[in-house]
């Protein structure tokens, strides 16, 4: 690696921005995907009950919370054409099971919330929702994955037509076992998310109770899937690997993640709701930060790095200046959404004659 | 077989045709809805809050469903047109950038106006729907300005294949961009108005216990729909003007004009590209030179002023051109027609709507017309640039992917899509329409929150 690789340059500002954008969607948008998995899980008597929770808490936000990935994609192709034009090719198949994922899964949660009349047809809206809750994380999961293993490197042209279909738009994310486990943290994380933040907004009782051993039962999941991600990052791709674990930055990264992991399910077990809830956020952000970290400076790894995909830099400084407008703009907005919406008072009752 | 570049192409049109319309009526509702709201504080007569809540609930369903496709749409830019992308995000990814944000804020404080009627008073209220409808103009303006520098490229120089001295800013504020953005704004609120307008022009018709709601609804949407339809005409000759200057091709393929020379205005006919003769046409001579140029003899370059392999789908354009002016022209009518009627009832009885019979029945018939002429405008943009994505620059053919198999995703997203369009359609109407026009006391039936000051106003059983 180049020194002087390291010093940090506005390509390396706006791949910040995008991560950071990616945390949010991750926390707010995974959240939603992990209410999803929720409603797919709920069983017994309480059934109901915890899906009116989910749809009460997910309700309000989601298309808001929904825009983080679009964010995500335009600075992408703004800043990064090449680098887009690339993942788009090569990623066709996944992105696209992905795209009817989140078509499916939005449109099936608004229909069930609008149709209310509670008959069959809003109960088969119940099901395309929470199955499409299952499987977009999932395979978003993958498409970072193959990325972060460096599975899409970009070829020269020639080289690239010469290889099969198979060679080159599928088996690449399909048949390394990297992005599935990637995949499958993916949703563990967005399930474990969710649960703790129902922990917060259910009543008091035993749907509050449910929630906290759902946290406990998905964050020993995840834990038991991250290690085993190592141990096929390892296997597979022993640059990733080293990147994941050598270095004090790394180690700290892992420590950090792992120190928040046990805060949150100590808070879980001692019930103290809220604070359950900011260290899986926690967790949550250093995991993401952790491999972006890892990654760094290659925006798609092995061999190009974010300067050497980056747009010129006029646009790269009209782009922060945009984006400073909008958060200037957006962030007062969404303080008044989240404190309209989810200032501590319990969800239900409220609205309600 | 078509090609992939055939399949390609499909997917993108039928993507954009299905988003558009839940686009637009994104930019149009909100606008409806807050004169309701606005007319409820004014006023305090709950049917206005009703006609506020029953339009935000019809917004809510549509808006997710624009949402979600036009993530797709993001997507697909990139899934489809790779080539393209890498050559134009750099250049245009601005103005998608600030869609994005104008797009954030309109989600944002459409989930406060949808669900926060009782949590934060009601002029805040009516300034989230305030800021909803701005944002969703916004927005729209935003992406019309990506499509129109496709049609005017600006703010880049090509060398050798790649793109340099890039400048977004005159990609941005490029010379087909405000042209554009008022054509489709207006087209935004004509069709909504218009389509909302035939909605409740129904429910009239056919007679319905609820006359003062749908009475006040037809009101408020023919409030929207007709000035906008009257001042389309207007924007699309100055559209029309823009293109005859950048895109001479396409403008001789909307109008049918097939040979170099004074231009006549073609109504009807199918073209014949390969002897450029027209079949079964109407045509005014030099009607079209008088218009561009004040000249019935002024010379418009014809189709034949392109090379052969540089000329887009002749019949496709020119229909779609046809379609388009038609049902604009029907609308301004209708409008001229409506405002006739106002102006003769203006005095009488404080009974301004027209609402006899055969207002409402022709109202009913023009529901539709608006995304009629959406579509086909949006077909006559589209289709009239090609063979070019980039005008002159980038030919379609040289952006597609060369992902193979493009057949499966189209087929993939357009059963999607029929499913969804479906499902809104069934929703809407087992939703909003039924209870709107069956002779069921309003208020009693809906399942929104009411003020607990209508509930005196109807005889409730005791408990």
């Amino acid at each position: 690696m180049n020194p002087a690789e390291l010093t940090w340059t506005l390509p390396h500002i706006v791949a910040g921005v995008m991560v950071l954008s990616l945390n949010a969607y991750v926390l707010l948008g995974g959240a939603d995907f992990g209410g999803g998995v929720w409603d797919f899980f709920a069983r017994g008597h309480r059934r109901d009950e915890q899906r009116a929770l989910i749809a009460e808490a997910i309700g309000p936000i989601w298309e808001a919370n929904h825009v983080w990935l679009i964010l995500v994609v335009v600075l992408l192709f703004t800043c990064f054409p090449k680098a887009f034009a690339h993942l788009a090719t090569e990623l066709h198949v996944p992105i696209t099971i992905m795209l009817v994922g989140v078509v499916l899964r939005g449109s099936a949660f608004t229909f069930r919330t609008y149709d209310s009349k509670r008959d069959a047809v809003q109960r088969r809206w119940g099901r395309i929702f929470s199955i499409a809750s299952l499987l977009t994380p999932v395979v978003l999961g993958v498409c970072l994955g193959a990325v972060a293993g460096g599975l899409v490197p970009m070829r020269p042209a020639s080289q690239a037509a010469t290889l099969t279909f198979m060679d080159r738009f599928v088996n690449p994310w399909f048949m390394s076992p990297f992005p599935w486990a990637v995949g499958l943290l993916t949703l563990l994380l967005f399930a474990f998310l969710a649960a703790a933040y129902l922990t917060v907004e259910a009543p008091e009782g035993p749907l509050r109770d449910l929630f906290c051993r759902r946290a406990q039962q998905s964050q020993v999941a995840l834990l038991i899937t991250a290690v085993a991600t190592l141990v096929v990052a390892r296997a597979e791709d022993p640059q990733l690997f080293a990147g994941l674990t050598r270095g004090s930055t790394a180690l700290a990264m892992l420590g950090t993640t792992a120190l928040a992991a046990a805060t949150t399910l100590w808070a879980l077990a001692t019930r103290r709701f809220q604070l359950a809830r900011l260290a899986a956020a926690a967790q949550a952000s250093f995991i993401l930060w952790g491999w972006a970290w890892t990654q760094f400076p290659w925006l798609l790894p092995p061999d190009r790095t974010i300067t050497a995909l980056a747009a010129p830099r006029i646009t790269l400084q009209l782009t922060l200046g945009a984006l400073c407008v909008g958060t200037a703009i957006l962030l007062p907005s969404f303080v008044y959404l989240f404190r309209v919406f989810k200032s501590g008072e319990t969800v239900f009752g409220a609205d309600q004659p | 077989m078509p090609s992939d570049l055939m399949f390609a192409r499909s997917q993108m049109a039928m993507s954009l045709a299905f988003h558009i319309v839940f686009a637009v009526v994104g930019i149009g509702m909100p606008a409806l809805m807050v004169i309701a709201e606005w007319r409820w504080l004014r006023t305090r007569d709950t049917v206005m809050l009703e006609l506020a809540k029953r339009w935000a609930k019809g917004t809510a369903i549509l808006f997710a469903v624009g949402a979600v496709s036009g993530t797709v749409l993001s997507f697909e830019l990139g899934l489809l047109w790779p080539t393209f992308m890498e050559h134009a995000g750099a250049v245009i990814g601005m103005p998608f950038s600030l869609e994005g944000f104008a797009f954030f804020t309109e989600a944002i404080f459409l989930g406060i106006y949808l669900y926060a009627w009782k949590r934060i008073p009601p002029r805040a209220h009516l300034a989230a729907g305030v800021v909803v409808a701005v944002s969703g103009a916004l927005s729209g303006a935003f992406v019309v300005c990506a499509n129109a520098w496709m049609n005017a490229p600006a703010g880049f120089t090509m060398v050798n294949g790649e793109v340099t001295s890039v400048d977004p800013i005159a990609a941005m504020f490029n010379a087909a961009a405000p042209a554009q953005i008022v054509h489709m704004t207006l087209a935004a609120f004509a069709a909504t108005g218009f389509a909302v307008a035939g909605i409740h022009a129904y429910a009239l018709w056919r007679g319905t216990l609820h006359r003062a709601f749908h009475r006040a609804a037809l009101q408020i949407a023919l409030m929207i729909g007709l000035p906008t339809a009257l001042l389309q005409p207007l924007s699309g000759d100055w559209s029309a003007r823009g293109v005859a200057e950048r895109q001479p091709v396409k403008l001789a393929a909307m109008e049918g004009h097939l040979r170099t020379g004074p231009a006549a205005f073609v109504i009807g006919g199918w073209p014949n590209p390969e002897t450029l003769e027209h079949r079964g046409a109407i045509e005014i001579p030099g009607a079209l030179s008088w218009l561009l140029h004040g000249d019935p003899a002024a010379v418009v370059p014809g189709i034949d002023s392109a090379p052969a392999d540089e000329r887009p789908p002749l019949a496709i354009v020119h229909l779609a051109f046809q379609i388009m002016v038609g049902c604009g022209t029907l609308m301004a009518l209708l409008a001229l027609w409506g405002a006739w009627r106002w102006w003769q009832r203006r005095g009488g009885g404080g009974v301004a709507l027209p609402d006899d019979r055969r207002f409402l029945l022709a109202i009913m018939l023009a529901a539709p017309l608006g995304f009629i002429a959406l579509e086909a405008g949006w077909t006559v943009t589209e289709v009239g640039r090609q063979p070019w994505i980039v005008q002159g620059i980038l030919r379609t053919a040289d952006a597609v992917t060369p992902m193979p198999g493009l057949g499966v995703t189209f087929a993939l997203f357009t059963v999607l899509y029929i499913g969804l369009a479906i499902a809104v359609v069934f929703l809407l109407w087992r939703q909003i329409l039924k209870t709107g026009v069956t002779p069921v006391p309003l208020g009693v039936t809906s399942e929104l929150p009411l003020p607990s000051r209508l509930s005196g106003t109807h005889p409730t059983p005791r408990s």
